[in-house]
C-alpha cells in the first residue's frame, strides 16, 4: 500500500466517522433528507466564498458553505410553516434552487478552475492526495485530512457535551423546551454541524456521498441495536468500514472511488435490514413463522381440552378430523400433532389425540389470558 | 391563598381562527382538575399555552403568582403518548432519566444518584420490572406509565398531563388515578385533559369545560352539570340522563 493510498483511506474514514456522528440524530429526526438538502445548497456558498477569497482551502469556504447550509434549513423551515406546502416539498424546493444557482456561477464565471460540475457530485477522492498541505518546506500532507479531522473533532465534541441535551431534542422536543433546553437552538447547532461536514467533505467526496455516509450507516445501526450510544459507535464502525472496503473495490475495478464507498454503504445497510438479529426482514419473517406454529399447538390444546371427557370426544380428538374441526389442511395438521407431541403436549393412543398435563396447562393458560 | 395556576384573557390564534379565545382559569392549589370539552376545543392547545410551547396572541400565565419563565422547574409535563417516536433507540430507565435532566442542567449527565432517583419513580409507576426494556417493545399503558414515572421523578410542583388515560386498560387507568391520588396527597397539584365524562366526578375535585371559551369551571359537584355539559358538546351528551 502506498502512501497516496494510505492517505486517500484515511480521509475517506475521517470523513465517513464525521459524517456519521451528525447523521444519527437526522435520521431520528426523520430528517435524513436534509443531508441531501444541504450537502446540495452549500454550493453557492462555496463558490462566493471562492470568488471572495480565490482559495479552495479556506477557512472562509467552510464559513460560506455553513451558512448557507442552515439558510436552506431556515428557508425549508419558513415554508413549512406557511402550511402552505409540506416540509418534503419545502426541501425539495428549496435545495435544486440553491444547487442550480451555485452550478450557474460556477459554469459562468469559474469555468478555467477545479470546481466543475461532476466533481460536485461525486468528489475526486483519488486526487485528494495532491493538494498538499506544506509548511516551512515540510510535507504535511493532504490538506483535506486536516480540514476533515477539524470538523471531525468538532462533531464528537459537539455531539459528546450535548449528547443528553440532544437525545432528549430528538426524542421529545416539548419536554426539552418545558425544562429549558431550547431545542430549537440545538436543531439548528445540529443544522450547522451538518453544513459545516458537508462543506468540508465535499470537495473530497462530493455531495452523493456525504448523502449516503450521514444516512446509510445510521440507519442500519438503528436495526441493529436499541441504545442511542451503541447506535452511534456502529454507525461509525459500519461508515469506516464502508469506507475502507470501497475503496479497495473501486482500487480492484478501477471504478470510482465515492461511487464504490457509496455502493458499499448502500450493501451494508441491505445486510443489516436482511439479517439484523431483532429486526432484519429474516428475524421478523422467523418470529411470524414460529408464532404461527405457537398459535397452531394453542389451538389444537384449547379444541381437545374442550372436548375431552365429552360424549364427542371419541370423533373430535380423532387425529384425521382435525383437518374439518379446525379448518387446518392435512399436511399442516399432520406437523402440528407431530410438534405437539415432540412438545410433550398429547399423546396419540389408538388414533385417539389425548392431552398430557402440559398441554392442558398450556390450554387453560391460553383461555386466561387472552 | 395563591391560585397554582392562573390564567387570564389567554386567547391563541393560528392565523384568524382562534383556538382559544379569552379563557380564564383559576386551579387552586392541591387538587385534581380535569379538562374536559369535545375534539378542537383546545385543551391540548390551553395546556401548551401555559407551558409557553405555543406562543398566546394575548393574555398571562402566572404559576403561584410568578411568571411561568421565572418557575419552570416546578411545572411537570405529560405529553400526550402519541406525540414523540417509540422506535427511538432507548430503553425505559433512559426515557425516566430525561425527566431529570432539567436539574441536572446542561452538560451534566446523570449519575448513579440520578438512576436511583429513576427506579424510585418506576417503582411508584409499578413497571420498575421494565427499566431495561427496549420502549418499542412496551403496550400503551406502560408507556403511558413510563411518561408518569417521568414526570414522578421531576418532583414538580403543579402537573399538567395531556391524557393520561387515553388507549389504557381498566388496570392501568386504576394504577394511574390512585398515582394521581398520591400526588394529590403529597401537595401537589394535577391538571388533566380528560375524556370520559362518566369518570370525572369519580376521579377529580375541579373540572374546567372547554370549547374554545371557557363554558364553566370551579369543583366538579357545582359546575359538571347537565346544562353545562350540553353547553361544551353542543347538546349532545347522552348519559347523564338516566
Amino acid at each position: 500500500m502506498t502512501s497516496f493510498q494510505l492517505e486517500i483511506q484515511l480521509v475517506a474514514v475521517i470523513v465517513a466517522g464525521a459524517c456519521a456522528l451528525p447523521g444519527c440524530f437526522l435520521v431520528l429526526r426523520n430528517m435524513a433528507m436534509m443531508s441531501d438538502a444541504i450537502s446540495h445548497a452549500i454550493l453557492p456558498g462555496l463558490v462566493l466564498a471562492f470568488f471572495v477569497t480565490e482559495s479552495l482551502s479556506s477557512p472562509l469556504l467552510l464559513a460560506g458553505g455553513a451558512a448557507v447550509g442552515v439558510g436552506t434549513v431556515a428557508l425549508v423551515e419558513l415554508l413549512r410553516r406557511t402550511h402552505l406546502v409540506r416540509e418534503d416539498a419545502a426541501i425539495g424546493l428549496a435545495f435544486p434552487a440553491f444547487f442550480s444557482v451555485g452550478v450557474i456561477l460556477i459554469a459562468r464565471y469559474a469555468g478555467d478552475v477545479h470546481l466543475d460540475t461532476d466533481a460536485v457530485l461525486l468528489g475526486e477522492l483519488a486526487l485528494v492526495p495532491f493538494d498538499r498541505w506544506i509548511a516551512f518546506g515540510y510535507d504535511l500532507g493532504p490538506q483535506a485530512l486536516y480540514s476533515m479531522s477539524m470538523v471531525g473533532v468538532l462533531s464528537a465534541l459537539f455531539v459528546f457535551l450535548f449528547y443528553k441535551e440532544l437525545k432528549l431534542a430528538t426524542f421529545d422536543a416539548a419536554l426539552a423546551a418545558t425544562l429549558g433546553f431550547m431545542p430549537m437552538l440545538m436543531h439548528y447547532a445540529l443544522m450547522a454541524l451538518v453544513s459545516v461536514t458537508a462543506v468540508a467533505a465535499f470537495d473530497a467526496v462530493g455531495s452523493i456521498l456525504v448523502v449516503a455516509l450521514m444516512v446509510g450507516p445510521p440507519a442500519a445501526a438503528h436495526l441493529l441495536t436499541d441504545r442511542l450510544d451503541r447506535m452511534i459507535l456502529i454507525a461509525i464502525v459500519l461508515g469506516i468500514a464502508s469506507a475502507v472496503s470501497g475503496y479497495w473495490f473501486a482500487h480492484a475495478l478501477d471504478v470510482s472511488i465515492a461511487g464504490s464507498m457509496a455502493v458499499a454503504v448502500g450493501v451494508a445497510f441491505l445486510v443489516a435490514f436482511l439479517f439484523a438479529p431483532a429486526r432484519g426482514l429474516v428475524a421478523a419473517h422467523r418470529r411470524r413463522a414460529h408464532q404461527r406454529w405457537q398459535f397452531a399447538l394453542k389451538m389444537l390444546t384449547i379444541h381437545l381440552a374442550q372436548h375431552e371427557h365429552r360424549p364427542d370426544a371419541f370423533e373430535e380428538c380423532h387425529v384425521d378430523h382435525l383437518q374439518d374441526h379446525l379448518r387446518w389442511d392435512s399436511g399442516f395438521a399432520g406437523e402440528v400433532v407431530r410438534q405437539a407431541r415432540q412438545a410433550g403436549l398429547v399423546n396419540l393412543e389408538s388414533s385417539q389425540l389425548v392431552l398430557t398435563a402440559a398441554g392442558r396447562h398450556l390450554a387453560r393458560e391460553a383461555i386466561v389470558r387472552d | 391563598m395563591l391560585a397554582a395556576i392562573e390564567v387570564r384573557d389567554l386567547t391563541v390564534a393560528y392565523r384568524d381562527r382562534p383556538v382559544l379565545w379569552d379563557v380564564d382559569l383559576s386551579v387552586p392549589n392541591g387538587v385534581l382538575m380535569a379538562i374536559v370539552g369535545p375534539n378542537g376545543a383546545g385543551k391540548t392547545t390551553l395546556i401548551k399555552a401555559i407551558l409557553n410551547l405555543v406562543t398566546p396572541s394575548a393574555g398571562h400565565v402566572h404559576i403561584f403568582g410568578k411568571p411561568y419563565a421565572s418557575i419552570k422547574s416546578i411545572v411537570g409535563y405529560v405529553p400526550q403518548r402519541g406525540s414523540v417516536d417509540w422506535d427511538f433507540p432507548a430503553n425505559v430507565l433512559d426515557v425516566v432519566l430525561m425527566g431529570l435532566y432539567g436539574r441536572l442542567g446542561w452538560i451534566r449527565r446523570p449519575g448513579r444518584t440520578e438512576r436511583a432517583q429513576a427506579m424510585e419513580a418506576l417503582e411508584m409507576a409499578g413497571i420498575r420490572h421494565l427499566a431495561h426494556r427496549q420502549i418499542s417493545q412496551l403496550s400503551g399503558g406502560q408507556q403511558q406509565r413510563v411518561f408518569l414515572a417521568r414526570a414522578l421523578v421531576q418532583d414538580a410542583t403543579v402537573y399538567l398531563m395531556d391524557e393520561p388515560f387515553q388507549g389504557v386498560d381498566a388496570t392501568t387507568e386504576r394504577a394511574i388515578i390512585a398515582l394521581l391520588r398520591d400526588l394529590r396527597l403529597g401537595g401537589k397539584t394535577v391538571v388533566a385533559v380528560h375524556h370520559d365524562l362518566q369518570t370525572v366526578p369519580d376521579y377529580f375535585d375541579e373540572v374546567l369545560l372547554l370549547n374554545v371559551r371557557r363554558i364553566a369551571c370551579g369543583p366538579v359537584p357545582a359546575v359538571f352539570t347537565q346544562e353545562n355539559l350540553g353547553l361544551t358538546y353542543g347538546g349532545r351528551v347522552a348519559f347523564l340522563e338516566r
